[in-house]
């Protein structure tokens, strides 16, 4: 196969070859090549297959507006589809293939397709399977849902790997006074006119070298201008896309670390995710060429012009030999003279008939004649064209190369990304960006400039804007005005096909024609962004680069309206993909949140604890024995517990220390139950509401002195009710003179239950008065000493119903309180207990946690009503009883039993009238354990009416997610001891 | 992304504070009637342009800020404690 590649013409490096496979089949290409350029060299021409005519499709273009090749590189676990192959650099042993085609893009049987068109105009899928009648009423959903797989194998593109991304990627953050977004001649003058007044400028370029459209020009030198920002102090950042602008000038930017790299080192990411935070942003993202619609104007081999430049003076690359140019603006003459230096024979047909341009007359011009149809279908064999002003009576031109240029589009993606609406400009044809309140100033040809010194005067002015805006200078300037060409651009948008149905395409990628933008206003999808989504013009990769102003341009047309009237869908980030990889960094897997783990966690799991996540703490689940399940061990020690003694690691909880002279007034007006008479040396288990009456969280607070608390709150709402704390006495109560410490990691706390325990604590303190009945009394506080000259703080406090304590001891000394206290329980035949054992020992007390108190209960209805003082007014006592919160069919917490004791039921449980199974039922089970004590299941829960209404009831619990029903009976929650005559022994 | 210029740490993400709510709201004495107290949790204006909400800097210093930010434009005009005692030390430290 004979090359493609000029000798003298391209900046890649020649003695560096790579090799790289295409299809299976393997070829040669240049360090300094993209994927693309090496196809064209080895005179591929199809590299995919079209989204649904499976047409074969060539390259269009030279960067990221690419919607023709897209390919998939790699393969297994590194399969990474719909890559661009325009801005895929080559790497010796890339892997490269067409996609969207069986059994490949020269041969696709679902080529098909292309002459059952009709079929799959716009709207195809939604009419046919969203409700055909008779079927509409509701049936079409199901026929979509039938339909739907078959349809996406048929109508994707790539398809990624299913196995795990074995690449790593990772989140980086930077700060700079300017961060310029392109490096062509307009971003090159502004950062480097920043630099020199001083200010700290990143510079970024989505491109591997700097440049921008200078690279396609056959004498420029890009490492001149790398060395000059580089001495200015300018962190340059290639291989990298600012996809997104944000509030407060931060923009998101994707880096491709490896993207390029045969075999990356596996300690380097392989691509980064910045967050780069500004004062001021310039924009110079350059201008986008657009095509021509008109029949077949997709068959491989039609090109934009400016493409044509870059494979020729940045690859060495000569597209075509014969080539036909078809344009409507002075941009193409340099190329068209370039072109034919090289060796091609071309011809300029430019629709414009009045008209002066200066050229080496290498190459014939012919005005007022556009492109109306390309005859070929794998390659083009010729052009029919016409005068302009009589369509479609053709001549025909020989030719193998299609170069468009239907005008430029300047890149305000990013600009609309903050909600800036750009102006449609008559006299060049094309958007241009509009003033932004924020300090975003848009530079070069991305404001419309077509020519070098404007875009170098613009980046300028620019920073001026920037210096002025950040108060550093007050310099007037200006910016050249928008345009540049000799000649008035001719608007071109669509040469019409008279002769049959159409193939005239819009938007490459997915497929969209002219005919689909005329089908979608005849069906009255007029606006610009239900025509988007109608005919998905504009989705996808390329997200309408090219030709979402032709689609604009067809619909205003058919509206009898200007373009400005019909409007521009609003572009949103990213202005380039983004892998979901980039997006997660580095939090993955075990990283995807924190894990909170006690300071006697290893002494746990050495004790044989097996772990449970509770949110994001890591807590002992149960301690089982040789052979034990975890029923088996939960049960046993449950029953230890009961009958001797056990140990339980509560370092969860969330701990506050509550300290100043107002501490009591304040824990008054927090808890609904009174603290002000509470003595110093006593607990108190208390209950807070919001202000809107319904229960916050429950917990214990300690009088550890006249002006100091201890406060404990549940494992899940610790922060919260930290943060509520500090907001009341920030923001409500600034008079009062309390201050709150979270001393959750300070403190490590455990719980000693059973009868048992006083004799444990008692071996385990130094001083074994301070634990006697006498001298700690239920509810009774003391801060004394473990063996060992240890500091703790013990208060008998009981959660299990048991004679109990809790000991709390500084974190540093968590693991000698763990083996001093176990060493002890074990000469009581006592035993340690997780999560899962104190669930049922609570459960069977009728005390409620997070399951209960879900933000819907109010203290009545958990049956804490005598935890709600008459004598004072806290947060939420106003509102506790309000509207619905007082009707007396709430549902009231009450306790489950099985009717025939050897069934079993589950959390989740909908408990009904035994006959009306149905609904919501009239309450549910929300904790449910086996009870040691009582020899079978028990569960906790609420009905409407509670306790009193249904007491001697059969009722039914219904669960139909396990497909189970039972027959139960409410009782008292409190299912055990209800007189507390363990706790006060 | 929105920055807070946190009067104690300096400009931060917004992702570092937990947004509050209302902060021109008076809260009812605690034994005011169930209507004062309804007005003042459920009532809320839907402001077009600026406003002032509360914020806690929760993963920074802790303060509850009082944020004056704009519904449509996201442009913050001032930032200052919530704590008067503490707005007096940011004023004199200034
Ligand atoms: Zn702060």
């Amino acid at each position: 196969m004979k090359t493609r590649r000029l000798d003298n013409y391209g900046k890649i490096n020649r003695d560096k070859i790579l090799s790289f496979s295409w299809d299976k089949k393997n070829y040669k290409g240049f360090e300094g090549d993209t994927l693309a350029s090496a196809l064209l060299a080895n005179n591929i021409g199809i590299v995919g297959r079209s989204f649904k005519y499976h047409r074969p499709r060539g390259i269009f273009s030279s960067g990221v507006e690419e919607s023709g090749a897209l390919v998939t590189i790699g393969s297994k676990d590194r399969r990474d589809p719909n890559v661009r192959a325009t801005t895929q650099e080559l790497y010796n042993g890339l892997e490269a293939s067409g996609q969207n085609a069986f059994p490949n893009v020269n041969f696709d049987l679902a080529g098909i397709n292309n002459y059952l068109g009709r079929f799959f105009a716009a709207g195809f899928y939604y009419k046919t399977f969203m409700g055909i009648p008779p079927l509409e009423w509701g049936k079409g959903t199901a026929i979509w849902m039938f339909f739907e797989k078959f349809i996406r194998k048929a109508a994707g593109m790539g398809s990624a790997s299913r196995l795990p991304d074995p690449d790593t990627y990772e989140h980086a953050h930077d700060f700079c006074d300017l961060i310029v977004v392109g490096s062509g001649p307009a971003g090159v003058a502004a950062a480097i006119e920043a630099a020199e007044k001083k200010l700290d400028v990143i510079l970024v370029e989505q491109d591997s070298l700097v440049g921008g459209d200078q690279l396609a020009e056959n004498n420029f030198d890009n490492s001149q201008i790398k060395n000059q920002l580089e001495n200015l102090g300018i962190k340059i950042m290639t291989r990298t896309t600012a996809f997104g602008l944000y509030d407060n000038c931060v923009v998101g930017l994707l880096e491709r670390v490896t993207d390029h790299i045969s075999a990356p080192n596996v300690n380097i990411p392989r691509q980064r995710f910045w967050t780069i935070r500004a004062k001021h942003i310039i924009v110079g993202a350059g201008a986008i060429e657009r095509h021509i619609a008109f029949n077949n104007n997709d068959i491989p081999g039609v090109m934009t012009v400016n493409a044509s430049k870059h494979y020729l003076n940045r690859y060495g690359v000569l597209t075509g030999k014969r080539i036909a140019i078809a344009t409507n603006n002075d941009s193409v003459y340099e190329t068209a003279q370039q072109l034919s230096e090289a060796g091609a024979n071309v011809t300029v047909l430019d629709s414009r008939t009045n008209f002066e341009i200066e050229t080496n007359k290498s190459f014939e011009i012919r005005k007022g004649y556009v492109p109306y149809n390309i005859n070929g279908s794998k390659k083009i064999h010729s052009l029919d064209v016409s005068k302009s002003e009589d369509i479609n009576k053709s001549e025909t031109i020989n030719c193998d190369q299609v170069l468009l240029s239907g005008g430029w589009s300047p890149a305000v993606h990013l600009l609309s990304h903050r909600g800036v609406r750009p102006k449609w400009d008559y006299s060049n044809a094309c958007f241009l960006p509009s003033d932004s309140k924020e300090n975003i100033t848009m530079v070069g040809s991305s404001r419309g400039l077509w020519n070098k010194n404007d875009c170098i005067a613009s980046g300028i002015a620019g920073t001026t804007d920037a210096l002025n805006r950040l108060g550093i200078s007050k310099t007037n300037y200006f910016f050249p005005k928008p345009g540049g060409w000799k000649n008035p651009i001719q608007p071109l948008y669509e040469v019409k096909y008279k002769k049959s149905r159409s193939k005239s395409f819009v938007d490459y990628q997915h497929d969209v024609t002219t005919d689909d933008v005329r089908l979608a206003h005849r069906e009255g999808f007029i606006s610009v962004e239900h025509l988007k989504r109608y005919t998905t013009l504009g989705m996808a990769n390329d997200q309408g680069k090219m030709g979402n102003i032709i689609g604009l341009s067809l619909m205003a047309e058919l509206l009898n309206k200007e373009i400005p009237e019909v409007g521009t869908t609003v572009f949103r980030p990213p202005y380039t993909p983004v892998s979901i990889g980039a997006l997660s960094g580095r939090n993955v897997g075990k990283h995807f949140r924190p894990l909170r783990v006690t300071p006697m966690h290893q002494w746990n799991i050495d004790h044989g604890a097996k772990m449970i996540e509770v949110g994001l703490y890591q807590r002992p689940w149960y301690y089982p024995k040789e052979n034990e399940t975890l029923s088996d061990s939960y049960i046993r020690e449950a029953s230890t517990v009961r009958k001797t003694v056990g140990i339980c690691d509560i370092t969860s909880l969330g701990k506050i220390a509550i300290q100043g002279p107002d501490s009591s007034e304040f824990l008054n007006r927090i808890y609904s139950n009174g603290f002000s008479k509470l003595q110093v040396g006593k607990a108190r288990y208390g209950i807070m509401l919001r202000d809107d009456g319904i229960v916050m969280d429950d917990g214990t607070s300690w009088r550890l002195a006249e002006n100091e608390y201890f406060m404990t709150t549940s494992t899940g709402e610790a922060a919260k009710v930290m943060s509520w704390l500090e907001e009341l006495l920030q923001t409500r109560w600034t008079n009062l003179n309390v201050n709150v410490t979270s001393v959750s990691e300070q403190w490590a706390g455990v719980s000693i239950a059973g009868p048992k325990s006083r004799e444990v604590l008692n071996n385990c303190v130094d001083d074994s008065l301070v634990v006697t009945n006498n001298n700690l009394p239920f509810m009774g506080v003391t801060s004394t000493f473990l063996k060992g000259n240890i500091p703790c703080r013990i208060a008998r406090i009981s959660f299990s119903g048991e004679l109990a304590f809790e000991v709390y001891v500084k974190s540093d000394f968590a693991n000698t309180m763990m083996d001093l206290l176990w060493e002890n329980a074990k000469k009581y035949d006592g035993c340690l207990y997780g999560l899962e054992a104190l669930g049922a020992l609570r459960v069977e007390k009728g005390h409620v946690t997070a399951a209960e108190l879900d933000g819907r209960v109010t203290i009545d209805d958990a049956g804490l009503s005598k935890m709600a003082s008459t004598k004072k007014s806290y947060i939420g006592s106003a509102m506790r009883k309000r509207g619905v919160l007082k009707n007396n069919d709430r549902e009231i917490l009450v306790g489950f039993f099985p009717t025939n004791l050897k069934e079993t039921f589950n959390a989740g449980t909908i408990v009904c009238e035994k006959n009306n199974i149905k609904g919501q039922g009239i309450g549910r089970i929300t904790s449910v354990t086996y009870s040691p004590e009582l020899g079978h299941w028990i569960g906790l829960g609420f009905v409407k009416g509670g306790l009193d209404k249904w007491k001697d009831t059969n009722l039914v619990g219904a669960d139909p997610v396990r497909n189970k029903q039972m027959n139960l009976k409410v009782v008292s929650p409190h299912m055990i001891d209800p007189n507390g005559e363990r706790m006060y022994a | 992304m929105i920055r807070i210029n946190c009067p104690y740490c300096g400009e931060r993400d917004h992702s570092e504070f937990s947004y509050g709510g209302d902060a021109t709201i008076n809260y009812p004495s605690l034994d005011a009637s169930e209507k004062e107290w309804t007005e003042a949790i459920f009532f809320r204006k839907n402001i077009k342009g600026f406003q002032f909400e509360t914020w806690h800097h929760s993963n920074g210093c802790r303060m509850w800020l009082v944020v004056e930010r704009s519904t449509v434009t996201h442009e913050i005009k001032s930032v200052k404690p919530c704590h008067p005692n503490l707005q007096k030390v940011v004023e004199n430290n200034k």
